[in-house]
């Protein structure tokens, strides 16, 4: 990007003045290096966001913001209840997208001591890849009950523990989701495809702590160095791509109906306050729960696989974090509190200390804020901080973003020495595709420290401790 | 001289995007389609022993890639199934197809990554040096 086009206004905080239909700023969290490696189109993105009707304060974007559609990767946005509006490419097509972590009992050693057997065993339990089904299959009625239920109904399923769900966001279900604004075919999508990681940069992981930020913060998470810990990441499945992409298609036509003036037809979008702007939010709070009842199910298959192989292991939950969301949120505006629609695409709710949504033990600290790394590098634990609650709707990044694309990784890296070369490190891959696993080779990905270092020292989260990989199951 | 592919992807940062090429529409869409199969794995390796009737209608012909796309994602999603061919009638804005294929055999098709839906990124329908081309950015 072209640092002549901005206004730095601290080191690493860079505003996009407003100009033409923009009504207010855009402002990008990154240092100096990641701005300039961004490309052109975020800026453009950034800039379109601002024009829409009822956005609050400024247009958003994260360390890690890249080309995404209509809005970034790496987008957060805020709308007035009464005078904004809400998008589905403000979301994204993954709805709720996210990662779980899980604390283990488990220590290094014991691990390594059963690390290929605790790969096979996890690979064989946790259903993966194209094609894959899970254990469940969904009748209407069921259906019904899990998209109004998230993790909540998984538990009452028995698939979990109710101890789980006060460390999800929204204590496991999301509230206001309407099973009816959900098509028959995002609903048949859906049938047999809860429990499963699905592919692309979805994974099953199980790393160790390898170094410690925050010593205050990671005893209050439950972290130590050489603890073992299990992040799941993935979303709502076929049933959110669907919602995704028919929102997409009515919310061309409803945006015109409404007037909204659009530079760019992918940002279309309704006003919250509107039959389109309803269903939408209805539907996509539904899809939240499908996102939050397949992370409890496949927690429970990941406390099944690895309770047989070490059974001195006992999974309780850090917290579950979603990316790709919008949901109604209580923040300081222009010196007031006010209701927003906050969308994040690509970007993790950061709450910080004191916030009353936290729970007990967390709450003195910070939400937890899980960024997943590439196969085979560092993922990190952050913590909200007070100073990104009024600088980004108490938001920060998600993870690496691409460096390259899949037809160039799939060029340059044969999927089996990917996974000889990781395994020499140290790190076992499981997957049930080569040509996958060269698609999301380790070096296809940005450096994730980077993007997480620039989160930290644009206040917008802290480190608190850095992971490393010792298997990995790749859909 | 050897002419431009028939079917083929492009790149788009994090997503992919898929191009089909045509003597006729039918034919771009057609191939678009056979594209959208090589995001996932090699359509040469897809067997046809099964069929399925696809069907969609929009006002204008990008839309109606767009919705033949995502029809196609649907059946590859709930049925999962490959497409190796796909046999295109146009009438209108309305479009009927059967897309020919066989069940996703992981071993053999070594499937990438699941198509989560198109998108309006880069779709666009144009008829240029005397063919048809149809392509857009899809999901990844």
């Amino acid at each position: 990007m072209d640092l002549s086009l901005l206004t730095r206004s601290s080191e690493f905080e860079w505003r996009i003045e407003p100009r033409g239909k923009m009504r207010v700023p855009g402002v990008l969290f990154a240092s100096e290096p990641l701005v300039r490696a961004m490309d052109h189109k975020v800026y453009e993105q950034v800039t379109n966001v601002a024009t829409l009707p009822g956005i609050r304060i400024a247009s958003l974007a994260m360390p890690d913001a890249h080309w995404g559609y209509g809005f970034t990767v790496g987008g957060v946005a805020a709308f007035d209840p009464d005078e904004g509006i809400v998008s589905a490419g403000g979301v994204g097509f993954d709805i709720s997208c996210g990662v779980r972590c899980l604390r283990t009992r488990l220590a290094r050693d014991e691990v390594i001591a059963r690390q290929k057997e605790l790969a096979d065993t996890l690979f064989r339990a946790i259903p993966a890849g194209v094609g894959s089904r899970g254990r469940i299959r969904l009748g209407h009625d069921e259906m019904d009950r899990m998209l109004r239920g998230g993790a909540r109904w998984a538990v009452e399923k028995g698939y979990g523990q109710p101890g789980d769900l006060e460390r999800v966001e929204e204590g496991g279900r999301m509230p206001d989701a309407r099973p009816e604004s959900v098509s028959d075919r995002a609903k048949a999508r859906m049938r047999d495809e809860v429990g499963t990681l699905g592919s692309g940069n979805h994974y099953l992981e199980v790393q160790e702590v390898a170094e410690i930020h925050d010593a205050a913060a990671a005893e209050a998470f439950g972290l130590g160095r050489g603890d073992v810990l299990i992040s799941i990441h993935c979303g709502s499945r076929g049933l959110g791509h669907q919602i995704g992409t028919e929102a997409l298609r009515e919310m061309l036509d409803a945006g015109r109906r409404h007037g909204i003036e659009l530079p760019d037809r992918e940002l279309a979008c309704a006003p919250v306050r509107s039959l389109e702007g309803e269903r939408y939010l209805g539907a996509m709070r539904a899809a939240i729960n499908v996102a939050l009842a397949n992370r409890q199910v496949l927690t429970h298959l990941a406390r099944e696989a690895v309770g047989s192989v070490l059974p001195q292991s006992d999974l309780t939950l850090l917290y579950d974090v979603s990316h790709n969301t919008c949901k109604l949120e209580r923040h300081v505006v222009e010196g007031k509190e006010q209701d927003v629609y906050v969308h994040r695409k690509g970007a993790t709710r950061a709450w910080g200390p004191g916030h009353p949504g936290l729970p007990g033990r967390l709450r003195a600290v910070g939400q937890p804020v899980l960024i997943g790394g590439s196969m085979g590098t560092s993922s990190y634990v952050l913590a909200g901080t007070e100073s990104g609650m009024r600088a980004s709707f108490g938001s920060a990044c998600h993870g690496a973003g691409r460096a390259m694309s899949r037809t160039q990784a799939s060029k340059r890296w044969n999927g089996r020495q990917v996974v000889e070369e990781l395994e020499k490190r140290g790190i076992l891959i499981r997957s049930p595709s080569l040509r996958g696993v060269a698609e999301e080779a380790p070096d296809a990905y940005k450096d994730v420290g980077e993007v997480v270092l620039a989160t930290e020292q644009a206040g917008l989260a802290r480190r608190v401790a850095r992971l490393l990989p010792m298997i990995t199951v790749k859909g | 001289m050897k002419g431009p592919p028939a079917f083929e992807t492009f790149e788009h940062d994090a997503d992919v995007g898929v191009r089909g090429r045509g003597a006729t529409l039918r034919e771009a869409f057609a191939n678009a389609g056979r594209a959208l199969t090589s995001v996932v794995t090699d359509p040469a390796q897809v067997r046809e022993t099964m069929s399925v009737a696809v069907g969609c209608e929009a006002s204008d012909p990008e839309s109606l890639l767009y919705d033949w796309l995502n029809a196609l994602v649907f059946e590859m999603a709930t049925r999962s199934v490959l497409f190796a061919r796909y046999e295109v009638t146009l009438e209108g804005g309305r479009l009927r197809a059967v897309a020919f294929g066989e069940p996703v055999e992981v071993e053999r098709h070594q499937p990438a990554v699941e198509v989560k839906g198109a998108t309006w990124t880069g779709l666009k329908v144009m008829h240029q040096r005397g063919s048809w081309v149809a392509e857009c950015v899809v999901d990844v």
